[in-house]
């Protein structure tokens, strides 16, 4: 039988970033495929490869047998192929009959726009998905697992007979992630092909006939799943069961164990940093209470959407804590703004350095001194000589590749910029550094050359508070390890704990679930 | 229903208020003849007001309809001066327009630069050539161009007329056609209409050559009113089109805004003076009070989007 969907060693780079370095794939109609990876592993960029958002590099996507190059969003639709994205694609201005009439309705630009049929339409279709939503109503006023349902609507509308859903449930309740897996299991009955892409293990074993694992932007190995009972698959017998342990292994690597660790806790005197009970239930941060030593290194770990940066947010200020109180060196202070942060000594370094980091268009020493020209500068007007200074020197301690303290920083590579980043911060003179994916999009050289940076700041007496999706780097790092989820802490690990058990905990196995049951994950 | 329409509804209750304060204290405000001399000389602006406000809603902006205007009536009068036939000259000006914004189009959806600066750069380009061209020199209309031959009255309701038949069409259209409903989808959120399957860059360009259609047909009702084309007309067009738009609840961002309420807002803006003037107040005041106007719906849709949307999206 040939597959709906088969992709062969597909790659896909974004400027110097391997994004796929090699995915095989395929997707049998009447088919529910999960698809597994940590973050970074490159799911999004398949699917997007798969929907036609993203084209790929080399290697051969074929749909039905046929070769498909240079496939378009358009086209995709028009082959049935219906994504979900975790942030739904639709028009919040528009009415929900609207959003499915875009998808659903033919293209000619001068047809006749049938207000009623629209409306009957959407109806019709939000019935069949089990939503109780208003075709009126603008989506804007539509809850996320709403708008998810709209998006479903749309695929089932279009008659796809492949659907992507990317990480459905990490936004659902109880029963209406109930509710989305028996539309799932519908689809599959009438022969339509799933891709379902979740952190969720249990969901995985609940409705998935096949699990793809990836890796480092490669396919590690595609299993069946077994689910109750056989349906006499192929190839099932000589199989040993699945277990979610299993599962694990294959989406952390081997090399977890190897990655060296140098512990470095020394816990005098006062925490550089202490939380007692902070929250912030409007971006979905719970009670948190840490503490972080000078000296030391405190890795959060936790899924994407666990509220980690959401947490690092609060404590400098950008998204204030409105419970719990917050010392500096024993000292309670109130954090109101990113500029209070700065002036009490807290430092953060967000992540998505392109977006929040850099400024791109701007000499590497003016990105420098940018956090500190209150301490650079306090009485005095600016002073390019200062300025050019301090950027020399951090480019040298921190040996940055750089053509020169005037070069803009973005010709820098990757590593560079990020390192530039963290010189603003460090010209901040800060005595808690707060650290959210320090080393995402940097390659392996430049990697081990920060991780090198983080652990010598940590060494001289900065309290480092360290996100990081990439585990074997958090492990490596870290002299305890807090895991997150659903906003708050659920486990406090020591350094050098194995990866299996750190994501365990975040994926809330090994009965860790927080009182909330089904977490609701913090969206932002 | 109520809530949808809430901008709209605002401002004609506005505008109805005005309009019944000017009935009670200054009834000579709706004498017919004043009353239709001062719609006529409006209604080619007001075509050019929608253009704009469906550029607004496609989430661009274009500043340059008022150089735009002005060259199609300079042109336009230099061909009729020449001796071209008023059923020659009214296309080509509308050509010419539509040139214009597709220019603009090009530059903004092709290159994919941002719209303020390529209308900025074609508003004084335009101008300054229009300047140099023609060195402040009035061009005079030929006899029986004026009112297209007609009297002046029959004149006046044959711009009203034609205006108000574009404005309905336009209205039906951005509801009632596939292609009017693409404008609010790309102006609401351009990637997911790409996901969509819509093409936004060819929907932002049909949009700037459709606002420059409308200007070069402004431009033709507009200069067929007065015996002669002053080369500086059109200045601060865009600013009342814009004015208008804002006023009338199409949204600064995009995706959200009617013609009925650019329609309102339109009207609105337009009473203030007279309104003042009828009033005995000082019409230094005109344009103040325009200003509050704008800031006022400004402030409006800060508010509503604050409370009717949670958080960001992406």
């Amino acid at each position: 039988m040939i597959p709906f969907l088969q992709l062969e060693n597909v790659t896909k780079s974004f400027g110097a970033v391997a994004a796929l370095k090699g995915v095989s794939f395929e997707l049998h109609a009447g088919e529910v495929h999960a698809l597994l990876g940590e973050n970074g592993a490159g799911k999004s960029t398949l699917i997007k490869i798969i929907a036609g958002a993203h084209t790929h590099d080399r290697g051969t996507f074929r749909l039905n047998g046929e070769t498909v190059a240079g496939l378009t969003p358009a086209a995709a639709q028009r082959r049935g192929i219906a994504c979900i994205y975790q942030q739904p694609a639709l028009f919040p201005d528009l009415s929900v009959a609207e959003n499915l009439a875009v998808r659903l309705e033919p293209v000619g630009a001068w047809r006749r726009v049938d207000w009623a049929a629209r409306r009957t339409r959407a109806r019709a279709l939000l019935e069949r998905v089990g939503a109780e939503i208003e075709p009126e109503a603008d989506v804007r006023s539509l809850s996320m697992p709403e708008q998810q349902l709209v998006e479903i609507a749309a695929a089932i509308g279009a008659g796809a007979r492949l659907v992507i859903m990317d990480e459905p449930t990490a936004a659902l309740t109880a029963r209406e992630q109930e509710r989305l897996f028996t539309i799932t299991r519908e689809l599959r009955q009438s022969g339509v092909g799933v891709i379902y892409i979740s952190h969720r293990l249990e969901e995985i074993f609940a409705l998935a006939d096949r699990v793809t694992v990836l890796r480092d932007g490669a396919s590690v190995v595609t299993r069946h799943v077994r689910r109750g009972a056989a349906d006499g698959a192929v190839g099932r017998s000589e199989e040993p069961p699945l277990t979610e342990a299993q599962l694990i292994h294959w989406m952390v690597g081997r090399d977890v164990a190897s990655a060296e660790r140098v512990a470095s806790a020394r816990r005098a005197g006062e925490p550089g940093l202490e939380l007692r009970d902070v929250a912030c239930p409007s971006v979905g941060v719970r009670p948190v209470s840490l503490r972080v030593f000078p000296g030391e290194i405190v890795g959060l770990a936790g899924l994407v959407g666990a509220g980690r940066t959401e947490l690092a947010r609060v404590i400098f200020g950008l998204t204030p804590a409105e419970a719990g109180e917050i010392r500096l060196a024993g000292v309670p202070v109130t954090i109101g703004s990113p500029g209070e942060a700065v002036r009490l000594g807290v430092a953060y370094v967000p992540e998505d350095r392109r977006r929040h980091g850099l400024i791109l268009e701007m000499p590497v020493a003016a990105n420098v001194t940018l956090a500190a020209h209150r301490r650079l500068f306090p009485w005095t007007w600016f002073r390019a000589d200062v300025e050019r200074t301090v950027a020399e020197d951090f480019i040298k301690r921190l040996a940055i590749k750089t053509d020169g303290a005037q070069a803009p920083g973005g010709s820098l590579s990757g590593g560079n910029q990020q390192k530039v980043a963290l010189a603003r911060w460090l010209a901040t003179e800060p005595r808690v550094l707060i650290l959210d994916e320090p080393t995402q999009g940097v390659d392996v050289g430049a990697k081990a050359e920060i991780h090198r940076l983080i652990r010598d700041l940590a060494g001289s007496g900065l309290a480092v508070l360290l996100i990081s999706s990439d585990l074997p780097e958090l492990l490596a790092l870290s002299d305890r390890l807090l895991v997150l989820r659903g906003g708050e802490i659920v486990a406090e690990l020591p350094g050098g704990s194995a990866a299996p058990a750190v994501l365990a905990a975040a994926l809330g196995q090994g009965g860790a679930r927080p009182p909330g049951g089904t977490a609701r994950e913090a969206m932002c | 229903m109520l809530n949808r329409y809430f901008r709209e509804l605002s401002v004609i209750a506005v505008l109805a208020a005005v309009l019944a304060i000017m009935a009670v204290t200054a009834p000579q405000f709706f004498d017919g003849q004043p009353l239709l001399s001062r719609m006529a000389s409006a209604a080619p602006r007001l075509l050019v007001t929608g253009g704009v406000a469906l550029v607004i809603l496609t989430r661009q902006i274009d500043i340059s309809v008022g150089s735009v205007f002005a060259v199609c009536a300079v042109s336009a009068g230099a061909l009729l001066g020449a001796g071209w036939p008023m059923l020659v000259v009214a296309p080509v000006t509308l050509l010419l327009g539509a040139l214009a914004g597709a220019l603009n189009g090009v530059l903004i959806a092709g290159l994919g630069l941002p719209s303020i600066v390529v209308t900025l750069a074609t508003m004084v380009t335009l101008r300054e050539a229009l300047r140099m061209v023609q060195q402040g020199v009035f061009v005079n209309l030929p006899e029986g161009a004026q009112w297209f031959g007609q009297g002046m009255q029959t004149g006046q309701l044959l711009v009203c007329g034609i205006v108000l038949l574009l404005w309905a069409g336009l209205t039906w259209g951005l509801r009632h056609v596939a292609a009017g409903r693409w404008l609010y989808a790309v102006g609401s959120d351009a990637e997911a209409a790409r996901l969509a399957g819509l093409r936004p860059r060819i929907v932002t360009f049909w949009v700037f050559v459709l606002l420059g259609g409308l200007t070069g047909s402004a431009a033709m009702l507009s200069l067929v009113q007065a015996p002669q084309v002053d080369p500086s007309t059109g200045r601060m067009l865009e600013l009342e089109a814009i004015a208008a738009s804002v006023v009338g609840g199409v949204a600064i961002t995009g995706g959200r805004g009617s013609l009925i309420g650019v329609m309102a807002g339109f009207l609105l803006l337009l009473c203030v003076t007279p309104a003042l003037t009828y009033l005995g107040v000082a019409a230094y005041w005109d344009k103040a009070l325009q200003g509050a106007a704008i800031l006022l719906a400004v402030m409006a849709d800060g508010w509503r989007s604050r409370t009717g949307r949670n958080g960001h999206r992406g």
